[in-house]
């Protein structure tokens, strides 16, 4: 498995080998191996290995001869990698968009175009470096529970509303992302200011019923589940898993709803494009929708959905997302929303 | 003069060809003129539209700034770098600078070479990471702690969707500049074959005339070939008095020749009375048969040149074609009883009449039977008949004489053509040709074949009815 890699350090081609010895910090890792591999996949992913398991191994199972080493890292991690390191890998997965989409615009990522890749709808895809596989919702999860003999909120002015009329209820049972820590966070926390002004407000409430912040959807699901928390709001919807449990549920918000893009790329320092090109269209072929979706629970691309319901908003690839990657803006970003979020 | 016409000319260049590879090379030139131009001007447009959003994303980003405790903040405004994303799918680099110290975006974006002015950004494309890329430079001044500083914003884009749109413009603009030179070309072959028109009528109405047809050329013309026109035409009138001339010396002639045959011949006539002696009498018949052809072939030639004459003004009369050839029969009588020869005669009923020169028919008809009494063996019958024929009345004349041989028969119209097999008879060679003549100029036909019943020749004249 790491003989490649060790050639590669002896023949001093390579300094900056993706490997245990990298930089950028790794949170989970595993090897796919099959045998008479003729090549090795290498995928560095903000995603879980629970669930992105059962795809590469369906991917495998397309491709035979293909070895594949799976890492998993934080969204800021993976950018390190990419971005400043020049770690060699064959697909970036992304739940960050803008980060993706920086390292595209900044000339990270390869430019690779098939028939699979050309029948993504348009809003999925950017300067063919930068692919939707999923659109999963951002969303508020609760626990009926705790809003027990209080309407449930239908938009985010009447959980604003609840929350500030209820503090003894919801004091330290309410959840979001750090988003200094998190890249989705950041992004979700972003396009909601973008979205909307009650943003600010819905912060300022949760700043004063001391908010819990966290890393990831998966905990803050968890804590729902258990009773910890009250309301978990920019959970990833798709998360959500109900095995039985009919406690928790999750708010339709009327007002509108983030939609996040979770994307594929090449990046540069690839050295099997072809081989990388076959995930991608294996990710996006849309025949390969419904198999993705129930393997890893992740919902697909489907464009119809969102033009039925009009609350849901895809947050769009492009230049746009760069701006609040400006580290004068994030800084004022962050300094407006700690004012709110922690306050004295 | 039946030999065809054959121009001694051999053609350099053509009119035609030259007009219209004139016309192409305009089209071309025009063509390219005009790929030339729209390409230029719709890159120039897509430039201006790049520029245009440039300039106003960094507009929008250097509004964005202010002074906040003693030092330049900017908060970008989401849309100044969107709308970039708007248009098409280019990469994206920004860098903010004051008094030439970055304090955002990417520090390592090269400013254009011209520094821009307040309210004037400058322009200029460069190649950044890799990619071509149009940079714009804005300045603004902003007070920070009662000091001026100087706010510059660069924005910058790829152009590869530029390029790709250049490119589609250039082969758009290629296909019209090509449509263009196909339309303009296939239009400059119709104008070439226009413009040479009146010139091929003119050719193909003189070429279209008659052997003998001399009259001046009467079609309207343009201007230019009416020089050509009017030389033409003096041409042909001098030709024609020359000719006139010709055929008036020759009857004069004749005539001048026949009146002293006349003489010749009653005084033979008479002293042939006189003479008793065989031997005498024998060479007198011969003086008397030589003065006879002399006088014949003077006839014929004052016949000829009065066929000539009368075509050009032919009168047109109409006549009773019948009567016509009765009366010749009955002028070649004696002829024939000379040498024991019967003329059957036999005419259609309700034939109707011609119409047309009745002396030029009667010379001809009586050529025919002259003809066909001298080539007949005595004791013989000769066969007149007129028949209709559709809108023709059809004279046809058989004897039994010795027929036209094997040469080529046509020939024997031509003026002193003679029969191959005809040697031993003294003869003209005029009396077809005078036939022949009067045929055409009432619009008929002379035809020349062997007698279908036995030996001899068969002579048909046809001629339309009025």
């Amino acid at each position: 498995m790491r003989l490649p890699y060790l050639a590669a350090c002896l023949t001093g081609l390579l300094v900056l080998a993706a490997g245990p010895a990298a930089a950028f910090q790794i949170e989970e890792e595993r090897n796919f191996p099959v045998a008479d591999a003729t090549a090795t996949l290498e995928i560095i992913s903000t995603g879980d290995l629970a669930i992105f398991a059962p795809l590469v191994e369906a991917f495998q199972a397309r491709n035979p001869g293909i070895a594949v080493h799976y890492i998993t890292a934080s969204s800021t991690a993976l950018m390190t990698a990419l971005y400043e390191e020049r770690a060699v890998f064959d697909i970036a997965m992304s739940s960050a968009m803008d980060l993706q989409t920086k390292l595209a615009n900044d000339g990270y990522a390869l430019t690779y175009t098939s028939a699979t890749t050309a029948t993504l709808p348009e809003w999925a895809r950017w300067r063919d470096q930068v692919f939707a596989f999923t659109q999963e919702p951002a969303v508020a999860v609760v626990s009926k529970k705790a809003f027990e003999g209080l309407p449930m909120p239908g938009n985010r002015n009447e959980l604003i509303a609840l929350l500030r009329e209820n503090p003894e209820r919801f004091e330290e049972r309410v959840g979001t992302y750090d988003v200094r820590s998190s890249g989705l966070g950041y992004l979700f926390a972003t396009q909601d200011s973008r979205q909307s002004e009650s943003f600010w407000r819905l912060s300022e409430v949760m700043g004063r019923l001391r908010a819990r912040l966290y890393c990831c959807s998966g905990q803050m699901i968890g804590d729902v589940a258990s009773g910890r928390l009250a309301v978990a709001y920019n959970v990833i919807g798709s998360y959500v898993k109900f095995n039985g449990n009919d406690d928790t549920w999750i708010v339709p918000f009327k007002d509108y709803t983030n939609i996040m893009l979770r994307t594929v790329m090449i990046p540069r320092t690839t050295r099997q494009p072809d081989l990388a090109g076959r995930f991608v269209d294996f990710l996006t072929a849309p025949e390969n929708r419904p198999a993705i979706s129930n393997l890893s629970g992740l919902p697909p691309i489907d464009p119809e959905t969102l033009e039925v319901e009009a609350a849901l908003r895809p947050i769009r690839l492009g230049p746009g997302l760069l701006v609040f990657l400006d580290q004068m803006k994030r800084r004022t970003f962050l300094r407006a929303w700690l004012s709110a979020m922690v306050q004295p | 003069m039946n030999q065809p016409f054959k121009p001694a000319i051999s053609a350099t260049g053509s009119l035609r060809r030259r007009l219209i590879v004139q016309l192409l090379v305009i089209a071309a030139l025009l063509s390219v003129v005009l790929y030339v131009s729209v390409s230029t001007f719709a890159r120039q447009a897509a430039e201006t539209t790049q520029d245009n959003i440039l300039e106003a994303s960094a507009a929008a980003i250097s509004e964005a700034a202010r002074a906040e405790r003693d030092q330049v903040f900017l908060d970008i405004p989401y849309s100044a770098l969107s709308m970039l994303g708007a248009v098409s799918e280019e990469r994206v680099f920004y860098r903010v600078m004051v008094d030439g110290v970055t304090i955002t975006g990417y520090a390592d974006l090269p400013a254009p070479e011209v520094p821009p002015k307040l309210r004037r950004p400058s322009f200029e494309t460069t190649v950044f990471r890799g990619d071509e890329v149009r940079v714009v430079a804005t300045v603004r001044r902003i007070t920070v702690a009662d000091e001026t500083v100087r706010l510059t914003v660069l924005v910058a884009q790829t152009r590869a969707g530029l390029a790709a749109i250049s490119l589609r413009i250039s082969i758009a603009a290629a296909a019209v500049g090509i449509g263009f030179f196909l339309v303009s070309g296939t239009l400059s072959w119709f104008a070439a074959r226009n413009a040479l028109r009146p010139l091929d009528l003119l050719a193909q109405s003189v070429a279209r005339r008659g052997a003998h047809d001399l009259r001046p050329v009467r079609s309207d013309a343009p201007s230019e070939l009416v020089p050509l026109l009017v030389a033409l035409n003096s041409f042909m009138d001098r030709l024609r008095a020359s000719l006139m001339r010709t055929e008036e010396f020759i009857a004069e002639a004749a005539h001048r020749v026949r009146t002293p045959l006349a003489t010749v011949r009653a005084q033979a006539e008479i002293a042939l009375r006189s003479v008793k002696q065989p031997h005498n009498r024998q060479t007198m018949r011969e003086v008397i048969r030589a003065v006879d052809e002399s006088s014949r072939s003077a006839g014929q030639l004052l016949d000829h040149a009065m066929v000539t004459f009368r075509s050009d003004n032919l009168a047109r009369t109409e006549f009773d074609l019948e009567e016509l050839a009765r009366d010749t029969i009955r002028g070649i009588g004696p002829t024939a009883d000379l040498k024991d020869i019967a003329i059957r005669f036999s005419a259609e009923a309700g034939l109707g009449k011609v119409k047309g020169d009745a002396i030029l028919v009667q010379s001809a008809l009586r050529n025919l039977l002259d003809n066909a009494v001298k080539y007949s063996p005595e004791e013989s019958t000769i066969e007149v008949a007129i028949a209709r024929k559709g809108r023709t009345a059809r004279v046809s004349v058989r004897d039994q004489g010795r027929g036209f041989g094997d040469g080529d028969v046509e020939r024997l119209k031509g003026r002193f053509d003679r029969g191959t097999n005809v040697a031993d008879v003294v003869g003209s060679g005029l009396g077809l040709t005078i036939v022949d003549e009067v045929a055409r100029a009432h619009g008929g036909s002379l035809d020349l074949a062997s007698n279908e019943r036995g030996n001899g020749a068969c002579v048909f004249l046809t001629l339309p009815l009025a």
